[in-house]
């Protein structure tokens, strides 16, 4: 059962991942990052960490893709113009990138032994009681730093949209 | 224990989808689409964190997680007034055009 639900939502997570890369409207792509945000939380909710899921779901696919839709409709953004690359990058982009993911699925392999499994329940510690507990006592000063993070980022925000620069 | 999953096979999906996220982000020419590269390749490293937070039995790698999620929402709102000024200034989307640092 957990098997079957990990390949469902892998595959979906991945065909959408190559989607955000080939399609040329970046509208297509937003959409197919929420498919692959959406399906990252169901493995989370299958990890046992119930909190991020719904963290996830809330501000990944909802907060911060609402923006780039916000933005690209703002914009009007249209499809990409494909024009021809140099020859270095057709000839050795992907196998490259296929050598670079061949790399860390050997080391991958090496570290953790097929006999490492995850079944569904097998971790209950990432309950929001859990995560609370821990982000107030261990992990008081970097929450306490972000608050002061999202502060600048909003005052930078509104500084760069507002002003004209020539 | 047939029913389970392996733990390498989260790690493999993340790895597929930090490759696909880098490959987005090198090849594309849209500025919003090269954004949206950068997203993938942060939640394709949250997942990392969460299967390990379940390999270890600890709750570290979800406030990892947690904080992750932070910095992209800040990065997101910062990024996207920068390609709206960018966009004001420039009448375009496309990085290749973008570059009087250039000469």
């Amino acid at each position: 059962m957990d098997v079957i639900l990990f390949l469902i939502f892998a595959i979906v997570a991945v065909v959408c991942a190559i989607n955000v890369v080939v399609q040329t409207h970046p509208i297509s792509s937003a959409v197919s990052l929420i498919g692959v945000m959406g399906s990252l939380a169901i493995l989370y909710l299958l990890l046992g960490a119930e909190f991020i899921a719904a963290a996830q779901v809330i501000v990944y696919a909802g907060a911060v893709m609402v923006l780039f839709v916000f933005v690209i409709m703002l914009l009007n953004a249209g499809a990409e113009v494909r024009r021809g690359r140099s020859l270095m990058v057709q000839l050795l982009g992907i196998p490259l990138l296929i050598s670079f993911l061949g790399l860390v699925a050997w080391f991958v392999e090496r570290i953790y032994p097929p006999t490492a499994r995850v079944q569904f329940g097998g971790f209950t510690g990432g309950t929001p009681r859990a995560i609370g507990q821990a982000l107030f006592t261990t992990y008081l000063l970097p929450f306490e730093v972000t608050s002061i993070l999202i502060l600048i980022a909003i005052l930078g925000a509104i500084v760069l949209a507002r002003k004209e620069i020539d | 224990m047939m029913s389970a999953v392996p733990v390498y096979w989260f790690l493999m999906l993340s790895a597929v989808l930090f490759a696909l996220g880098v490959a987005g982000f090198l090849f594309r020419r849209n500025i919003i689409t090269v954004f949206m590269s950068i997203e993938l390749m942060l939640n394709a490293v949250n997942l990392s964190f969460v299967t390990f937070s379940y390999q270890l039995k600890q709750v570290n790698g979800h406030l990892f997680t947690f904080f992750v999620m932070v910095v992209a929402a800040a990065e997101a709102a910062v990024g996207l007034a920068i390609i709206l000024t960018v966009f004001k200034n420039r009448s375009t989307l496309n990085i290749d055009e973008v570059n009087s640092l250039k000469n």
